[in-house]
C-alpha cells in the first residue's frame, strides 16, 4: 500500500519536471522514457448488481470510473477481458492472486442497489501486490439520476488514496457553448460536469455573453453580457438560475471579472476614454475602487487563492505582459519576459504556479509558470489555444481551442500541467472560455 | 520546450485553409438598392437620399480600418472620418453608435478593450472636428463580431474595424 503511494507521489512530482527519470524498485515499476510516465495498471470489474434493476448502472459505473481514472494519465486499465477471476459478490475474498497474474496493482470492487429512485454505491480499493485494502470501504447513496457523480465519487476516492492529492472528477464547469457560423455565432452560458456530460443552459441565446467564472464554493457566476446593449459585468447564482446586473458599474463598458477567493469582492476591467483599467467592487454595497492607473490596457485580473495578490496582464510595455501587484492595488512587478504576448493569467489553486496565454510567431500556447515568472513551461500549441482554467487539485488545466479558417470552430480540451495526456472534452455545440469550479 | 517543438512539427504539416471571403457588404448593399425601387429619382431613406442612413453607409462610408494591434487613424481613415462629419453636422436628428473591432488574432479580453480603443479614437476625431459629444456613444465587441471569416490577414484587415452605426435620435 505504501508502495503504490510512493510511487504515485513520485509521478505526480514528476509532473513539475519532466525529463527527469524515476528508477524504482519493485513491484510499482514506473518506467519513464522520455518524458512519458508508465501509468499504473488497475482493474475495476463491473460493480456487483445487489438488486435487479442495478445491473446496467453497476455497468455503467465502473465504465465512468475507469473513464476518469485512465483519463488521467496516470492508471491504465486492465481490460475486463483479461481479468481471470469474476467479482460475483461485494463480500467475497479477492483472489490476489488471480489479479498479480494479469499485473493489475490496484483493484476496484463495488456494488451498486436500486430501491424506489434511491442509489447506493459501495466500493472498495485494494493494493494487489500487498494483499491488503488501501483505505475503508465506503458507501454514496443518490437519486438513480445521479449516478455519474457517485461514480465520480468513487474515482475521486481512488485518485486521492493512491496519488495523496485530491481528485477533480466529481467537479462541474461553467462555459460558453457555441453555435452558427464564425459571422454569426450564438453564445450562450452553460454548465457541465468536468467530463462533458449532463449540459445545462444558463441563459437564452438573445445576448452575447463571454467568459463566465465560478466562484470559489460553485454557487454562483460571473459573466459579461451585452444583454443592455454594452458589456456589462452580471452575476448568475446556479442554484435558481436567476441572474442580474451588478450595479455600481460606471465608464463605457466593464468585463473580465472573476471573485475574489472569498466571494465578496469583484474584480474586473472598467474602460474609459481609449483607457481600460483594473477595478474592484465589494458585491453587497456596490462600492468601487479603482486598482491600476495606468494609460494602457490592464485586463483578466486573478486572485491568488489566499486573496492577497493579483495577476493581470498589461501592454504598458508595448506588448501584453504578465503582473502580480497586491490586492488593493499599488505598484506592480512584471513576471514575464520570455518572447511574444502573454495574457489571460489565472493563479493555480494551489498557489505556486499560473497559467496563461501566449502568443508568439502567429502561433497560441497554453503554459504555465511559477508566480513569479520561473520555470515557464508550454503544455500546448495550436493555431488559436486561450482561456486556461484549473482543476480544483491544480493538476490539469481545460482551455479552449479554435480552428482555424472560414469553417472554425471552438472546443474544450483537457491537458495535465506536466503537458501530457492533452483531452478533448465532448460537448454537444463548439465550446469556450471554460471556468472549473470546485470539488463538490 | 521538448512539448512545444512537438506541436510545432505537428501543425508544420497541416495545410492553410481557403478564405471563402464572403463578402457581405456587397449583399448589404444589393438589399439596399433594391428598396430604391424605379430608377431615377430620389426615394426618401434610400441610398440615393443623401439625408439617409443608408446613404451614410455606403456613400459617404461607414466604416475605418486599423493597423495590427494599432488604435491610430490613416489619413484615408481620417477621410472617411471628414465625410462623417460633415454628414452629422448636416444630418443633426441622427446620433451615432460606433463598434469598435479586432481580429481574431488576440485573446478575448485584450481584444474587448482593443476594440472600445479603436472605436474611442474615432469618437474623439469626430468629436475634435465639431460632433457634439452627446449624439456619439461607442461600444466594442472585440473579436466577437467578424464579418471576414477566413484566417488570412486579406479577412483581418476588414475586421480590424470601427463602424459609425447611425441610429435616429433627438427626437425632441
Amino acid at each position: 500500500m505504501k508502495q503504490i503511494v510512493a510511487a504515485l507521489a513520485a509521478l505526480l512530482l514528476f509532473c513539475a519536471a519532466p525529463g527527469i527519470a524515476l528508477a524504482q524498485s519493485g513491484p510499482l515499476r514506473i518506467e519513464i522514457t522520455e518524458g512519458v510516465v508508465e501509468p499504473m495498471p488497475y482493474a475495476v470489474p463491473d460493480f456487483v448488481a445487489e438488486t435487479a434493476e442495478a445491473q446496467q448502472l453497476g455497468q455503467q459505473i465502473s465504465r465512468v470510473i475507469a473513464d476518469d481514472l485512465s483519463g488521467t494519465g496516470l492508471f491504465r486499465e486492465v481490460p475486463r477481458e483479461a481479468h481471470i477471476s469474476q467479482v460475483t459478490s461485494f463480500g467475497s475474498p479477492i483472489q490476489f492472486a488471480d489479479w498479480k497474474a494479469i499485473n493489475a496493482q490496484a483493484l476496484i470492487t463495488g456494488a451498486v442497489s436500486v430501491s424506489g429512485g434511491q442509489v447506493t454505491v459501495k466500493f472498495r480499493v485494494w493494493d494487489v501486490f500487498a494483499g491488503t485494502e488501501l483505505g475503508q470501504g465506503m458507501q454514496f447513496a443518490g437519486t438513480t439520476e445521479g449516478w455519474r457523480r457517485m461514480a465520480h465519487k468513487v474515482a475521486d476516492q481512488v485518485y486521492s488514496r493512491i496519488t495523496g492529492e485530491s481528485g477533480y472528477f466529481d467537479s462541474r464547469v461553467v462555459f460558453v457553448s457555441e453555435s452558427g457560423p464564425k459571422d454569426n455565432r450564438v453564445k450562450r452560458l452553460a454548465v457541465m460536469d468536468y467530463d462533458g456530460a449532463n449540459v445545462q443552459f444558463l441563459t437564452g441565446s438573445n445576448s452575447l455573453v463571454l467568459a463566465p467564472r465560478f466562484s470559489d464554493d460553485g454557487q454562483r457566476v460571473l459573466y459579461t453580457s451585452y444583454e443592455t446593449g454594452m458589456p456589462r459585468v452580471h452575476v448568475l447564482e446556479v442554484g435558481t438560475v436567476q441572474s442580474r446586473i451588478l450595479q455600481g458599474q460606471d465608464g463605457v463598458m466593464s468585463f473580465a471579472p472573476r471573485f475574489a477567493p472569498d466571494g465578496q469582492t469583484v474584480v474586473y476591467s472598467l474602460t474609459q476614454g481609449s483607457n481600460t483599467d483594473i477595478w474592484a467592487m465589494d458585491i453587497a454595497s456596490g462600492t468601487t475602487r479603482q486598482l491600476t492607473s495606468a494609460p494602457s490596457i490592464e485586463t483578466a485580473p486573478s486572485y491568488s487563492p489566499d486573496g492577497s495578490q493579483i495577476v493581470f496582464e498589461s501592454d504598458r510595455s508595448g506588448t501584453q505582459q504578465l503582473y502580480v501587484m497586491p490586492a488593493s492595488g499599488g505598484e506592480a512587478r512584471r513576471i514575464s519576459f520570455g518572447e511574444g504576448r502573454y495574457s489571460a493569467p489565472v493563479w493555480s489553486p494551489r498557489g505556486d504556479m499560473i497559467a496563461f496565454t501566449k502568443q508568439n510567431a502567429g502561433r497560441f500556447f497554453i503554459g504555465v509558470m511559477r508566480t513569479d515568472g520561473s520555470e515557464e513551461r508550454l503544455l500546448t500549441a495550436s493555431f488559436l489555444d486561450e482561456g486556461p482554467t484549473w482543476a480544483p487539485n491544480g493538476r490539469v488545466i481545460m482551455f479552449a481551442r479554435e480552428t482555424q479558417g472560414a469553417q472554425g470552430a471552438s472546443s474544450l480540451y483537457t491537458v495535465d500541467i506536466s503537458g501530457r495526456k492533452l483531452t478533448r472534452v465532448r460537448t454537444p455545440e463548439g465550446a469556450s472560455d471554460p471556468s472549473w469550479g470546485p470539488l463538490q | 520546450m521538448r512539448f512545444s517543438a512537438k506541436f510545432t512539427m505537428l501543425m508544420a504539416v497541416l495545410a492553410v485553409s481557403a478564405c471563402t471571403n464572403a463578402n457581405r457588404f456587397d449583399n448589404d448593399a444589393v438589399d439596399l438598392n433594391a428598396a430604391t425601387g424605379s430608377a431615377g429619382g430620389i426615394v426618401p431613406g434610400s441610398a440615393n437620399d443623401p439625408s439617409s442612413p443608408a446613404y451614410f453607409q455606403q456613400t459617404v462610408g461607414d466604416r475605418v480600418l486599423f493597423a495590427i494591434d494599432q488604435s491610430t487613424l490613416s489619413p484615408e481613415a481620417r477621410a472617411t472620418l471628414d465625410g462623417q462629419v460633415q454628414w452629422l453636422l448636416r444630418n443633426t436628428d441622427y446620433n451615432a453608435v460606433i463598434e469598435g473591432h479586432a481580429d481574431e488574432q488576440g485573446t478575448r479580453a485584450y481584444n474587448l478593450a482593443l476594440g472600445a480603443r479603436r472605436a474611442n479614437a474615432v469618437m474623439e476625431y469626430l468629436v475634435a472636428q465639431g460632433v457634439s459629444a452627446n449624439r456619439l456613444r461607442f461600444v466594442s465587441y472585440g473579436k466577437e463580431r467578424p464579418i471576414e471569416i477566413c484566417s488570412q490577414e486579406a479577412c483581418y484587415a476588414k475586421n480590424r474595424r470601427a463602424v459609425t452605426i447611425i441610429s435616429s435620435g433627438l427626437t425632441s
